[in-house]
């Protein structure tokens, strides 16, 4: 029998294979892959090379690395595939933030294709024009998206944009001979925490701007925070509580009067792609993470891809190189006078550049504009959905929508049941559906963020919804069970027992075996 | 096989439902059972021990007699070890330090305590920051960060301290308020030392940038920028609270914990100063007022220090304030303000507007002060 | 033929109107534009974005797509011998099959119990790359040598709490671009010199440059250049005389025959794994790895997310989370600490598949095919005329230097030459290294056969000579 139509809940049960650590497995003498050896011709002529080498630089014990057939291998890594809960399997609305979409199939196609993939970077640019008229479009579209003048890929992941971002601005003010005066990058708490972490790496003090109780930024604090030390501000918008920030041009404003810069972190703009634009809100610099709005996958944890934008004026500034078009080809362009120089190898994280380039030619402007839209009203129907469920809440900005998420909070249901956001996440587990814990800062309490992005059709949203009803309902009847879950993930709870102290943290195999033979900790 | 310590002040919240502020005080109690109010602690102590669920069995207790522990620990079941001390029929003060005291000597991994401010200011004072410790809520006032959300979840808590994922701990202010002077309509809260409290915190393994810091290292990493910047010849009026311990911890001056201190030249001018000790110094060139909110309420004036009164602050001045609070701290305001309530109103509403509080090494956030 | 309803695109199911008016119904909205009721007028865009009318049919863009990707000319369609970051080996098929998987390639960042396959991918990864470099804590990795280089010059200065590194100067000017702009105004970079025979460090350099405030000497083994540098116990030495740590980066692939940084006293070791098991795709398989010994100072001084294995509530089962996930500095903190971010996972889960798939013998076939092809290589372009060795007297592993100044030509006359030729020469390092002469980077792989190598040296002594 399929799942229940009625209550939309699963018997879900994930894949469970109990799989060894791939060392268990190893049998001294079997073969993964065979390398190529050298021609005899070249033995011939040079010996067998390690010979040439200075005795001291010779190995002299092999790597320990397990040993396995190739089909073992093989097994090993699907069944560690199996279980893993990728965005193509479940409902992963619950990663809010995150903007998780659907990866189209035909964009893997392209980026595994050999006339990409065995392409060099240095190749003559003669030779690379199919990709280097990708990145030029690339570039061109995201010019419309936002309304700024010039983009670099260079950035491996939004983090990284923002250490970029701050790269650009600190050089901006040296060229203006305001590098040190100007040391203060002003963020808000519902920014990205790497807005903050990003721009202090570089030396910058950072400068918190707390929410009112309506949940905004508060612009009096940003007028009493800028100064002749203001460097910049780094900011969302929407923030992470899904609300748009209606002032965000008297913000800019503020800071541009007292000679400071303003980047925009875009990271996840997926529901004001066509409604809104960086231009103008009045930003100098801005970044989109390709593996969010822009559809490519999220691998885990990267690679991804943070496009890092630029006006006119701050495009001297931007990493090299870019690539540029003079009619009868393209071309990268070096020449970048007040450049901050590399970020990343060669020119960014090619195989993102390409889905998301493709998922916009895929679109084209309409489409982009309705993926937002639809994302919106995605939002709006789970957000008036879940405030009807038990011992859910959304604090701030009563009454009014949301754009393309909503921070929530369990804190009624924690105080009344002891079931909190993360007994929920574990729960939700057992119905193929994840919900992710981390909502640093801690300022919104018990916090569930969900952002349903244009990919889920409603069916999956009631789904979902029917998911959320279940467990908060069994927190008020049989809490126990929730407190307990997952019972039907690959896993049960994790110990959390030793990955805090010296003694017995593991980071890999051989120091855990280490430390079982020391005594210092039990075998598992 | 763990120990809890549990201490139930069995007459705590017996004044709020027939309308008093608390029960501290003979006068005050007699009112109340004049009033019909009867004893509610026993009861929320008990929905908290059956909250400590299956782990009951892992545990054995340690408890004062009858009401003030022993009684409900038997009507559970439990077969707890019972201090031998004197209690009649009416309990005070003095006998929840007493047992306080022997739990501590005797050593317990939890002591759960059942009462409001008066009862954690008791419990402080015996066992200091040295045995962790958890309020079960059943007071009418409760001021310091010591307590559960509700008896449920205290019990909660303390079998997921005891026997779950992380031990985390956290120093606490514990707080009380002069209950006769409320009476009188005015408030006057002082700092009665600082707990250690189990911890619940969010959990984060679902990470995807930053790595959060705990409380302790924010409030070290505040402290070390403070002291970096600290100038030579400023005479720097340092008040309680866990945040500005540090900052006294390290210069390595011997500090009063409740008190307010004076600091120039990193050597310590004075310790634990009246307002008017404070006064006599503050001729002498420039100076600097260094707070931190103490409590749960965002105080920074007006509660736990009050000597540095409208007359000090305004001797050192409204930019000459160094306010210094953990992103935590500010963040567990929900976007109220901080608040004065220095006892004059215009100087109250003099200090009103935007600072700078310190909250990193050298990075700060913006927030508004308002008056009560 | 047009079409005659409204369009709904397969990415967007909820375009069907029907369903919105359900929805909107639900929401007590009018309208999608009513849902945007807090973006004001002003910052409406009602332009239209300019951009190219979508490829709406899967048939076309793929059509589209497939001829501006056949514009490229690749290194399976020519013969390559570029390097110099990224380089081109051998990827079995089984980490393409892997790295392919939905699960894994849309994973992102679920908890422990139903993320348990990446746990364990990647703490395998880590644990394989430990055994390669003979180092017990490997991080998931990093964006790439860049960031891995920048973020071991930046712990160093945390754990020795000094300002100063001493970096060879044969580093890739890339990743010293990188370097400077992350340690700018809080690690003071100072470049050491060479030996111009054997690319080796220049020690005497080395000793005059060592202070009390260098916090690290970082050098590359083999170099950008190509060069192995056997003295890399010394330096390790001179460094910790002073209280300084050795940091290496080193090439993964070398070292199924190459002794590990850690064996000559590194404390710690990064590098970029493109090698193991990513396509070159234009630069953007890179990803970096930091290692060191097990150590609280150096576990707590990393920014990057370390995965450890741990029990569960079932006994005996393995379970995974982050290891002191509140890493926290407790030195000075004049000096934040860094950030983390979405880098590169999936990149690391094949490096694993990589080392899975070759184990011992296979890193050290691989390691001395590369060796071989490339003395071959090297001998055979050192008695060409027209071309001159750089660094004569250096070992090295898969690149080395040629300076074709001897015939009076420019790197970019010669590679011209051998493109038409069918063959990409090695990277050109005439504007990076002047200090070289008309130099090029030679890289040669475990891909190359003898007739490649040969081809390749016919056509280059043709274009010295013409």
């Amino acid at each position: 029998m399929g799942m229940d139509l009625n209550t939309k809940l699963r018997k879900f049960h994930q894949a469970k294979w109990d799989e060894p650590i791939i060392f268990e497995l190893s049998r001294p003498g079997e073969r993964g892959v065979l390398m190529p050896t050298a021609d005899p011709g070249i033995e011939e002529a040079v010996g067998d090379g390690i010979s040439s080498l200075p005795s001291n630089m010779v190995r002299k014990d092999p790597p320990a690395l397990p040993e396995l057939g190739q089909m073992q291998v093989l097994k090993h890594f699907l069944r560690l595939s199996q279980e893993n809960l990728g965005a193509d399997l479940n409902v992963d609305i619950g990663q809010g933030t995150c903007t998780m979409k659907y990866s189209p199939k035909i964009n893997e196609q392209f980026a595994t294709a050999p006339k990409f993939t065995e392409v060099h970077p240095l190749q003559p640019e003669e030779s690379v024009q199919g990709i280097l008229q990708i990145i030029h479009e690339l570039d061109l579209f995201l010019r419309e998206i936002s309304g700024l003048d010039r983009f670099s890929f260079q950035p491996g992941g939004g983090s990284h944009a923002i250490l970029g971002m701050a790269s650009m601005v600190r050089a901006y003010h040296e060229t203006n001979g305001e590098g040190d005066q100007r040391d203060e990058i002003i963020t808000t708490i519902f920014s990205h925490p790497s807005d903050y972490s990003a721009a202090s790496v570089l030396g910058y003090k950072v400068i918190n701007l707390y929410p009112d109780a309506d949940g905004m930024p508060d612009l009096d604090a940003l007028k009493a925070a800028v100064s002749e030390r203001t460097a910049a501000l780094f900011i969302t918008n929407p923030e992470d509580t899904g609300i748009y920030n209606a002032r965000i041009v008297e913000f800019t404003q503020a800071v541009h009067e007292a000679g400071g810069l303003c980047g925009y972190d875009q990271a996840n703009a997926n529901g004001i792609l066509g409604i809104t634009r960086a231009k103008e809100a009045g930003f100098d610099l801005c970044f989109f993470n390709l593996h969010k709005t822009f559809s490519s996958p999220h691998g885990c944890g990267g690679p991804g891809s943070g496009a890092l934008g630029a006006t006119e004026s701050l495009r001297p500034f931007l990493p090299v190189p870019l690539v540029e078009s003079d009619g009868s080809g393209y071309f990268l362009d070096y020449d970048l006078p007040s450049t901050i120089g590399k970020i990343r190898s060669f020119y960014g994280v090619m195989p993102a550049v390409v889905k998301a380039w493709s998922w916009i030619r895929a679109l084209g402007a309409e489409g982009l504009e309705e993926a937002a839209r639809v994302a919106v009203l995605n939002n709006n129907y789970l957000f008036r959905k879940v405030m009807e469920i038990r011992g859910a809440s959304a604090p701030y900005a009563e009454g009014r929508h949301r754009i393309e998420q909503v921070r929530y909070s369990w804190e009624k249901l924690f105080e009344e049941t002891g079931v909190g956001t993360w007994d929920i996440t574990c729960r939700l587990a057992d119905f193929g559906m994840h919900m992710w814990s981390s909502h640093h800062p801690f300022v919104v309490p018990e916090p569930m963020t969900l952002e349903p992005t244009e990919s889920y059709s409603k069916a999956e949203l009631d789904e979902y919804i029917a998911v959320l009803e279940q467990v908060s309902k069994e927190a008020y009847e049989n809490p126990e069970l929730v407190k307990t879950a997952p019972h039907r993930s690959v896993t049960r709870r994790p110990g959390h027992d030793t990955l805090d102290d010296p003694d017995k943290w593991a980071v890999t195999w051989r120091s855990y075996l280490k430390k079982c033979a020391e005594g210092k900790r039990d075998r598992i | 096989m763990k120990t809890i310590g549990l201490i139930v002040n069995p007459i705590a919240g017996m004044g709020g439902k027939v309308g008093l502020k608390g029960t501290d005080g003979e006068d005050t109690l007699a009112r109340a059972r004049t009033l019909g109010a009867s004893p509610e602690s026993p009861r929320r102590a008990a929905e908290a021990l059956r909250a400590l669920g299956p782990v009951t069995e892992r545990l054995s207790f340690l408890t004062a007699p009858g009401e003030m522990g022993e009684k409900v620990l038997r009507r559970l079941g439990e077969d707890p070890v019972v201090l031998e001390m004197e209690v009649g029929d009416r309990t005070f003060a003095h006998h929840t330090g007493e047992a306080a005291a022997r739990m501590r000597a005797r050593g317990v991994d939890l002591l759960l305590f059942a009462g409001g401010d008066g009862t954690a200011r008791d419990v402080v004072a015996q066992v200091e920051d040295q045995v962790v410790c958890l309020g079960i809520p059943t007071g009418v006032k409760m001021h310091s960060a010591v307590f559960a959300v509700n008896p449920p979840r205290g019990g909660e808590l303390a079998a997921e301290y005891l026997f779950g994922d992380a031990e985390h701990t956290r120093t606490a202010e514990v707080m009380d308020v002069d209950e006769q002077a409320l009476g009188e309509g005015h408030l006057s809260a002082t700092l009665f030392g600082y707990m250690t409290v189990p911890f619940r915190r969010g959990h984060v393994q679902g990470l995807k940038a930053g790595t959060p810091e705990d409380e302790r290292a924010v409030q070290r990493a505040i402290a070390g920028g403070i002291v970096r910047r600290m100038e030579d010849g400023v005479t720097y009026v340092v008040g309680p609270g866990t945040t500005t311990a540090e900052i006294m911890g390290l210069l390595g001056l011997d500090f009063s914990l409740l008190g307010v201190d004076l600091v120039r030249n990193r050597t310590l001018l004075g310790r634990d100063l009246s307002e008017q000790d404070l006064l006599d110094h503050l001729g002498e060139g420039p100076s600097s007022i260094i707070v931190t909110p103490v409590g749960g309420q965002g105080f920074l004036f007006g509660r736990g220090n009050q000597p540095i009164s409208a007359r000090v602050v305004r001797r050192v001045g409204r930019e000459r304030l160094i306010i210094v609070a953990t992103p935590d701290k500010l963040s567990s305001l929900r976007g109220e303000p901080l608040r004065v309530d220095s006892g004059d109103a215009e100087t109250d509403q003099w200090l009103t507007g935007y600072y700078r509080v310190a909250s990193g090494f050298s990075d700060c956030s913006i927030y508004r002060v308002a008056a009560t | 033929m047009s079409r005659d309803k409204p369009m709904v695109h397969p990415y967007i199911p909820n375009s069907v109107p029907e369903v919105q008016a359900e929805m909107l119904g639900a929401i007590g909205a009018a309208s999608i534009d009513e849902l945007y009721q807090d973006v004001p007028e002003h910052l409406r865009f009602r332009g239209t974005m300019n951009l190219p009318e979508p490829l709406i049919a899967e048939s076309d863009l793929k059509r589209h797509v497939n001829r501006i990707l056949a514009q490229n000319t690749t290194c399976g369609e020519n013969l390559s011998f570029l390097g110099g970051g990224c380089w081109q080996h051998y990827v079995p098929a089984v980490c393409d099959e892997i790295q392919g998987r939905s699960e894994f390639l849309t994973g992102y960042a679920g908890e422990p119990f139903e993320d348990h396959g990446r746990f364990q991918a990647l703490f395998e990864y880590e644990s394989m790359m430990a055994e390669l470099l003979d180092m017990e804590v490997v991080n998931v990795p990093t964006y790439d040598w860049l960031q891995a280089a920048s973020t071991s010059i930046r712990m160093a200065a945390r754990i020795t709490e000094r300002g100063e590194a001493l970096v060879a100067d044969t580093i890739s000017p890339e990743r010293l671009s990188a370097i400077k702009n992350y340690c700018r105004g809080i690690v003071k970079i100072t470049a050491v010199g060479r030996c111009p025979d054997t690319g080796r460090l220049d020690l005497d350099d080395l000793r005059a440059k060592l202070n009390e405030n260098v916090a690290c000497v970082y050098f590359e083994n083999p170099s950008y250049l190509g060069c192995i540098d056997d003295q890399g116990q010394l330096i390790s030495n001179l460094a910790h005389d002073i209280g300084a740590l050795s940091v290496v980066g080193a090439d993964p692939i070398s070292l199924g025959v190459l002794t590990p940084p850690s064996q000559y006293g590194a404390d710690i070791v990064c590098g970029d794994i493109q090698p193991l098991g990513m396509h070159m795709q234009f630069g953007g398989g890179q990803a970096g790895y930091i290692a060191t010994r097990d150590e609280e100072r150096f576990v707590m001084e990393y920014p990057s997310r370390l995965f450890g294995i741990e029990s569960t509530s079932e006994p005996g089962e393995y379970g995974f989370g982050d290891v002191t996930y509140d890493r926290t500095s407790f030195a000075h903190r004049e000096t934040a600490k860094e950030f983390i971010g979405t880098a590169t996972a999936l990149w690391g889960i094949t490096a694993g598949v990589y080392l899975a798939l070759a184990g011992p013998q296979g890193m050290k076939e691989v390691g001395q095919t590369i060796l071989q092809n490339s003395l071959y290589a090297r001998k055979k372009i050192s008695e060409l005329e027209g071309a001159r060795l750089r660094f004569p007297g250096a070992h090295f592993f898969k690149e080395f230097v040629v300076d074709y100044g001897p015939a009076g030509k420019s790197v970019q006359d010669i590679h011209t030459r051998l493109v038409n030729e069918g063959i990409f020469g090695g990277v050109d390092l005439s504007a990076t290294f002047p200090e070289l002469g008309s130099a090029a980077l030679v890289c040669v792989t475990e891909l190359h056969k003898k007739d490649d190598i040969d081809r390749f040296v016919e056509a280059l002594g043709d274009a010295l000579q013409a």
